[in-house]
């Protein structure tokens, strides 16, 4: 947000893009949000899509990141401008720029990652996840595997794509208190109040050191940070503690895969496959069935899951990850109401 | 820079000498600004190179920041459009130099009089345009001149040091405005996340291409922008509190004996200065957001400390500097879209025009012949 931070920042220049060298090749175009298109999670993930439809659909994709909010309405102008055949927006910051700037522009097609418009815009298909389902999975997870019986989670800012992971997370504890009688509590979110603990941003990595540390310092030993790059900082954090005393719950992607200088410290990552939804978007917008509407991730349809849990298997007992299986199962055929 | 013993002190002193230097300097001001820009391109590429970026996309890059800030239609509004906010609170900063106050709030200044703005602009419903919007850009104004004369008077009053005090008063302004945001007067119905309601259409800046292309964004405060730039010129040099200004800023202990109230000065530059953020802060609610959310000043209070360093604290030097910065903003888009290159790369440019500008010295090195003949330089 500083100007002067944003210098600071790696001088990290972009990969030149696989120019398509058909002039006719179907281009996709990306708005990324503040976090920028290599944090490792959010934005990268939904990147990862138009790459994948660009190794299996032979399309061209470009990107513009945004630097500050005031960036995002310019930024899809830029792209309207650009010849995209369709404009994917990724988060549910942009939602009022791309509203604007489908109204505007009625006949280009437009698909939009963690919003979904009422009443639907024609031209705009909205990409929403049931996270909360995963990130039960998640809290159940933490709340059996903690030691001092503390949890802890918080925020980048306070909307709901953020803030549904977070009930899911606490509500998955809180199951978890249920079934086996015990008491862990979880800081940071209060769904009932829905207020909670967020950087106010999806940047600083300074904040995510911080908030790492306070939420340890009262006795979390599991965090799970939702805020895009801001984690790195709790990851690094918890690096230096080791993996030990404090782990972290990734979220978006599989963040050991994604982080591997900080793999030790994920516990598991609660998915959000925005890579898979972006490339069916663009596959309909190729084959000619988009239409405006919404899509929805959930764990039934693998749109969300709880990440394998790599070099930390071990350390998990068999009966919960059993349990985990039971669970899951419970949330997918309706058994386990995950929003109560 | 002098044997100064305190640092912070002596380094502001430095700069503001460079910001607002007497006329002799005057060469300087011209070729150095040319030279930081040419140097700072050239090193922009060699980032690039270092980066594993080939030559041809090099060289498309620099075609799209063309084409991205003065190419088309689209292209020169967008230039325009960052520009006003720069702009304007770059002539805060540069009249802030002239009086010999280094005020680093401008972000500070810009988030209170946009949070003012926004307040004014959802209120007051029924109220036609033509009333509203001068409103809405007063009270942005007004908020912001308070907010930093609240800087002014600590150190007219007690001697604490503008740049202290403006760091200080920026890092409450962000707090500030999360806090507003999350009022229920202020908060958006139906969300609960920190973002205001949006101003009413008839606090809204009016666009004045649409006619052209619905998508063109140019508002009426290209105008706000060219009449700040006139008026502070005529303050600074027509008038007499300019005159006391400027005055103020070359010798405060002249100033004093030949019986200016130094005090008064201080606060009334700061206030100045800070509604000249204001009025950017108001400009942006109004004519480019229509709320605020806690990143809308987006840098630019700090972006603005250059434009007026580039422009050499000179009304028009600042305007020109607004537009390049804005069009490096606007070109820096169309390069990512193009080439592919990354955004960060304007960043980086930015910083070493700033850099090159902070070290003339380096800068004669590198071109002595531009200094033994600046004019046909100059006029390149």
């Amino acid at each position: 947000m500083l100007s002067f931070n944003r210098v600071l920042a790696p001088a990290i220049v972009a990969t030149t893009l696989a120019a398509g060298t058909a002039a006719s090749a179907f281009t996709a175009c990306q708005v990324t949000d503040t976090g920028g298109i290599d944090d490792n999670s959010f934005n990268q993930t939904a990147w990862k899509g138009v790459l994948d439809a660009q190794e299996t659909l032979g399309v061209e994709g470009r990107f513009l990141e945004s630097q500050a909010e005031t960036d995002y309405e310019a930024n899809i102008n830029s792209l309207v401008n650009g010849g995209c055949d369709v404009i994917i927006t990724v988060g549910f910051l942009l939602g009022d720029a791309t509203q604007k700037a489908a109204q505007a522009n009625p006949d280009q097609a437009f698909s939009i990652v963690d919003y979904a418009y009422d009443p639907v815009i024609p031209n705009v298909l909205g990409q929403v996840y049931a996270t909360d389902e995963a990130a039960f999975l998640a809290g159940y997870l933490a709340a059996g595997m903690t030691k001092t019986g503390v949890l802890g989670t918080f925020g980048g800012i306070n909307i709901p794509p953020v803030t549904i992971f977070m009930d899911g997370y606490y509500r998955g504890a809180m199951y978890y208190n249920a079934q086996h009688g015990t008491e862990v509590t979880v800081l940071g979110w209060n769904p009932e109040t829905r207020e909670g603990l967020f950087t106010n941003n999806f940047e600083s990595l300074d904040d995510g050191r911080a908030f790492a540390q306070n939420l340890y310092d009262e006795g979390a030993d599991i965090v799970m940070p939702v805020a895009g790059p801001v984690r790195l900082g709790s990851a690094a954090m918890a690096a230096e503690l080791g993996g030990d005393t404090i782990k972290i719950i990734g979220v978006d992607a599989d963040l050991f895969l994604t982080d591997p200088a900080n793999g030790g410290v994920y516990l598991t990552s609660v998915t959000k496959r925005m890579d898979s939804t972006v490339t069916e978007v663009i596959q309909r917008a190729m084959d000619g069935s988009f239409k405006g509407g919404v899509m929805v991730g959930t764990l039934e349809n693998g749109g969300v899951a709880l990440a394998p849990f790599h070099d930390m298997d071990a350390a998990i007992r068999a009966e919960l990850k059993a349990e985990l299986e039971t669970v899951r199962a419970g949330i997918i055929d309706g058994s386990i109401a995950v929003d109560e | 820079m002098n044997d100064e013993p305190k640092p912070a002190e002596g380094l502001s002193e430095a700069f503001l000498k460079r910001a607002a230097p007497d006329r002799a300097a005057m060469e300087d001001l011209i070729v150095v600004p040319f030279f930081a820009v040419v140097v700072a391109l050239l090193l922009g590429a060699l980032a690039m190179l270092a980066t594993n970026v080939d030559l041809a996309t090099v060289g498309r890059s620099y075609v799209a920041l063309l084409v991205g800030s003065v190419g088309s239609f689209n292209a020169i509004s967008e230039t325009l459009t960052a520009a006003i906010p720069l702009t304007l609170a770059g002539l805060g900063i540069a009249l802030g130099f002239r009086a010999g106050m280094f005020n680093i709030g401008a972000e500070g200044q810009l988030l209170i009089g946009g949070m003012a703005a926004v307040i004014a602009g959802f209120s007051f419903a029924g109220l036609p345009a033509v009333v509203h919007v001068p409103l809405v850009l007063l009270v942005g104004a007004m908020a912001g001149g308070l907010y930093a004369a609240i800087a002014g008077w600590l150190r007219a009053a007690t001697g604490a040091h503008e740049v202290i005090t403006t760091i200080m008063l920026n890092l409450i302004s962000y707090r500030l405005v999360d806090y507003m945001l999350r009022l229920d007067f202020i908060q958006r119905e139906g969300r609960s996340d920190p973002i205001s309601k949006s101003v009413l259409g008839s606090a809204e800046l009016p666009r004045i291409l649409t006619w052209l292309d619905p998508n063109l964004r140019l508002h009426a405060g290209v105008f706000l922008m060219i009449a700040a730039v006139i008026f502070i010129h005529w303050l600074l040099f027509r008038t007499r509190l300019g005159f006391e200004f400027r005055a103020s800023g070359e010798s405060p202990d002249a100033a004093r004996y030949a019986g200016m109230r130094a005090g008064l000065i201080i606060v009334l530059a700061m206030g100045m200065a800070g509604a000249l953020s204001g009025l950017a802060g108001a400009n942006q609610v109004s004519g480019v957001l229509g709320r605020a959310s806690p990143g809308f000043s987006a840098g630019i209070g700090f972006d603005a400390i250059a434009v007026a360093l580039l422009g050499r604290s000179h009304p028009w030097g600042v305007l020109l500097a607004g537009l390049l910065f804005g069009a490096l903003e606007a070109g820096g888009r169309q390069m990512q879209v193009d080439a592919g290159v990354s955004i960060d790369l304007i960043s980086i440019i930015q910083a070493l025009i700033i850099v090159f500008i902070a070290a003339p010295l380096l800068v004669r090195r590198l071109f002595p012949w531009g200094f033994r003949k600046p004019a046909p330089v100059a006029k390149e």
